[in-house]
């Protein structure tokens, strides 16, 4: 089988067998990173475009990284938000850069549904990169990687997310992953941070988080932008903290074995405490690794590539 | 001067004149002179309306047609023309122009240039608040001297309660109503569909049903204590319709409307983030949706208006969070009722014109509503059964931002007549005649 999405925009409607393709097909991206020399030819010739219409360093850099590793020239876009505002038009934009000749325009946008605008504008390949509150598909699948080299199984895995799930597109692409792969799924925050409507993804809702960890076999911690609180979301990052920040105290409730998840970048000491970041249990850094993995076999599925084979050429 | 009809074998539906059946009409100095079977004369000309419906011309007391200042979105030769395609004979033009219409000038400048440019009726609405900012009154009795039918800062609310007591209050001087557009934009912020399932799948942010039905609170409570004349705007949720029903039966002065889209469409339709499909008030889901139909088919409801909101296709053809809200309806209204509504055998004919011809003729206090003898000869001809898919290389107006495109409906309006003049005659009409700037 081979992966025949021409887009990424999301994986709310990817197959589990289309995930777990790319899942395996990460595996052998990820012995190559180790290698001393960590270059493949695949992509030689053709163009990923990174096309970021919000401040990021990481997906970015993975994204260059991962096109780079697989021989892709890669064009770095960063557009400030405020030339849109001033009236820089998308389509326009997008139109150009195709001109230009790009292959795959990897795109990071604050207004949810822009990859499926860029996906009708252009005959470039797209993949989302992270869409407003929508989704941001290639951080699931990091994740769902990681937890698979962890665990072999994500099937019958407890997972928690904590923080705010109203705003993010990382809980959804998770909550999408998690449930077509089998885990169960509790979404926990203050309610004024849960979206109406959440428990119908299939997920269990849940306002206190010390209840939620006493089952869980993973905790993913969502980065708490202080903004929400300026809108008076919550009353303050201290009570945030206090309710929902991830300290040593809290953990000392939470199963010995509970794999800590973070998708970066951490407000360390709001929503987790430095201590828990770089506790044993804690895969933060490993899932910035497999974000490249992760990210490679997804540019090597969808340039054609089948099985992974040539990789370990 | 216009010339004189004779429409044969027509099927007149017309419950103000209790008639229903085959009519023939004659029109002369534009107006009715006569209803009746057989009808003979000489020097006229003679039109067969066989197997076609005649109507009263449809009304629509919520129009947008962007002019002056928005030109580029709609004009009023524009829209007068899209409003006679669907077959409308008189139509309001909201007040949220650039600048708006909180001043007699405005109101002149609509007037007149309707007379010189538009095919149908168009009737100005004022401001309540000078440039619709909910702060100052607007000079109301210079608006209505210059012929204001109505009052309005449609596109927002007066959130200041105070405000607003102190228009209704001042605005029993007149007697005309004030039409409603019922939002609290703190609760809306920056939300750009409806709150609820699908926003959260979208990840669009969310506006609350509250938004709109705390406000409809309120202003029924401020009519109710003033005595003011009111007219709920696009009323979208099932919890509007219960406060309105408490209220009407409280005997609060209030008349609502509904828009073909509410009652049709749920913000399901939002999935895949098609911009046409962004409007204010947002698509409701399913439950609003029933809700509404139901009072529309009980009558709770008083009447079907457009809210006809052109825009550009740059400005719809963007990010969904930063394209405009409004969608356009003066030209798919009458095709979506008919499919939704009467093919169904949910809405009769005859209720179908009280809705849209009727009551709003009654709410405006203006002509039309019947074709009785004696009264305007804005009339129109529909083929009930003409099957037609909606496509926006089609539209007159300039606005294309419908979500009905690529939608497949029954019947539709073949020809208008405005005073006694033909204004828009389809090319599958079986006659000829039409005159004016066509």
């Amino acid at each position: 089988m081979s992966f025949s999405r021409k887009h990424l925009l999301g994986l709310e409607n990817l197959e589990a067998k289309e995930i777990i393709e790319i899942l395996n097909t990460a595996v052998p991206c990820k012995d190559i990173i180790k290698r001393e020399i960590k270059k493949l030819p695949t992509l030689r010739g053709r163009s990923v475009v990174t096309l970021f219409f919000e401040p990021s360093t990481r997906t970015r850099i993975s994204f260059e990284l991962a096109a780079k590793r697989l021989g892709a020239d890669t064009v770095s876009i960063a557009v400030n938000t405020s030339s849109v505002q001033k009236g820089e038009n998308f389509v326009d934009t997008v139109k150009t850069i195709e001109a230009l000749g790009a292959d795959f325009i990897v795109l990071r946008h604050s207004v949810a549904g822009s990859p499926q605008l860029l996906a009708e504008t252009v005959n470039c390949r797209v993949i989302n990169a992270g869409d407003g509150a929508h989704e941001h598909p290639t951080q699931a699948l990091l994740d769902l990687f990681t937890l698979r080299e962890r665990c072999g199984e994500i099937a019958g895995l407890n997972v928690v997310i904590v923080g705010d799930i109203m705003h993010s597109r990382v809980a959804k692409s998770n909550i999408y992953g998690l449930l077509k792969l089998g885990a169960k799924v509790t979404v926990v925050g203050p309610p004024t941070l849960l979206p109406p409507g959440i428990e119908e993804l299939g997920v269990r809702v849940m306002t206190n988080l010390d209840a939620a960890l006493e089952e869980a076999n993973v905790v993913n911690v969502l980065r708490i932008q202080k903004e929400r609180q300026q809108k008076g979301l919550f009353p303050s990052l201290r009570e945030y903290t206090r309710l929902y920040g991830l300290t040593k105290e809290r953990l000392a409730g939470a199963p010995q074995d509970l794999i800590i998840m973070h998708p970066g970048p951490a407000n360390l000491g709001v929503e987790i405490s430095e201590e828990v970041a770089t506790d044993p249990r804690s895969v933060i850094s490993t899932q910035v690794t497999n974000g490249v993995a992760v990210r490679m076999a997804l540019l090597y599925l969808m340039s054609g590539g089948e099985n992974g084979d040539d990789l370990f050429n | 001067m216009a010339m004189t009809y004779l429409i044969k074998h027509g099927f007149l539906v017309d419950p103000v004149a209790g008639r229903y059946g085959e009519y023939d009409l004659i029109i002369k100095e534009g107006k009715v002179i006569a209803v009746g079977k057989d009808l003979a004369g000489e020097g006229q000309e003679v039109i067969d309306a066989h197997n076609l419906l005649v109507m009263p011309g449809l009304i629509d007391l919520h129009v947008h047609l962007r002019e002056p200042g928005q030109e580029e979105k709609e004009t009023i030769a524009t829209g007068s023309r899209a409003a006679a395609k669907g077959g409308f004979t008189s139509i309001t033009a909201m007040p949220n122009t650039i600048p708006s219409a909180d001043n007699a000038s405005v109101i002149t400048f609509v007037k007149t240039k309707s007379k010189e440019e538009g095919v149908v009726r168009v009737y100005p609405v004022g401001n309540i608040t000078k440039g619709g900012a909910g702060q100052e009154l607007a000079e109301l009795a210079d608006l209505v001297e210059a012929g204001a039918v109505a009052f309005s800062d449609d596109g927002a609310s007066i959130l200041n309660a105070a405000v607003e007591r102190y228009a209704f209050q001042y605005g029993k001087l007149f007697n005309k109503p004030f039409l409603l557009h019922c939002e609290d934009k703190n609760l809306t912020a920056d939300g750009v569909m409806h709150e609820g399932t699908v926003s959260t799948k979208l990840g669009l942010k969310g506006i609350p049903a509250l938004a709109e039905e705390v406000i409809i609170a309120r202003d029924l409570l401020l009519a109710e204590e003033t005595g003011a004349w009111i007219h709920l705007c696009h009323l979208s949720t099932k919890r509007s319709l219960d406060l309105f029903k408490e209220a009407k039966a409280r005997g609060v002065q209030v008349t609502a409307e509904v828009t073909p889209h509410h009652l049709t469409l749920t913000d399901q339709e939002v999935l895949g983030y098609n911009p046409a499909t962004k409007v204010s008030p947002p698509l409701r889901p399913l439950h609003d949706v029933e809700a509404l139909q139901e009072a529309l088919i009980e009558g709770t409801i008083d009447l079907i208006a457009t809210d006809h909101a052109p825009h550009t296709r740059e400005e719809k053809h963007q990010e969904y969070s930063l394209a405009p809200f409004g969608m356009t309806g003066l030209e798919t209204a009458l095709g979506v009722v008919l499919t939704k509504f009467y093919h169904t055998g949910k809405l009769s004919l005859e209720r179908i014109v009280q809705l849209m011809s009727v009551k709003p003729a009654q709410v405006l206090k203006i002509p039309g509503g019947t074709l009785k003898e004696g009264s305007p000869a804005d009339l129109i001809m529909v083929d009930l059964n003409i099957e037609w898919e909606v496509r926006e290389e089609d539209f007159i107006s300039k606005g294309k931002n419908s979500p009905f495109i690529g939608k497949k409906l029954k019947g539709r309006n073949l020809a208008t007549m405005v005073e006694g003049k033909w204004v828009y005659k389809s090319p599958q009409a079986p006659f000829n005649g039409v005159e004016k700037k066509f």
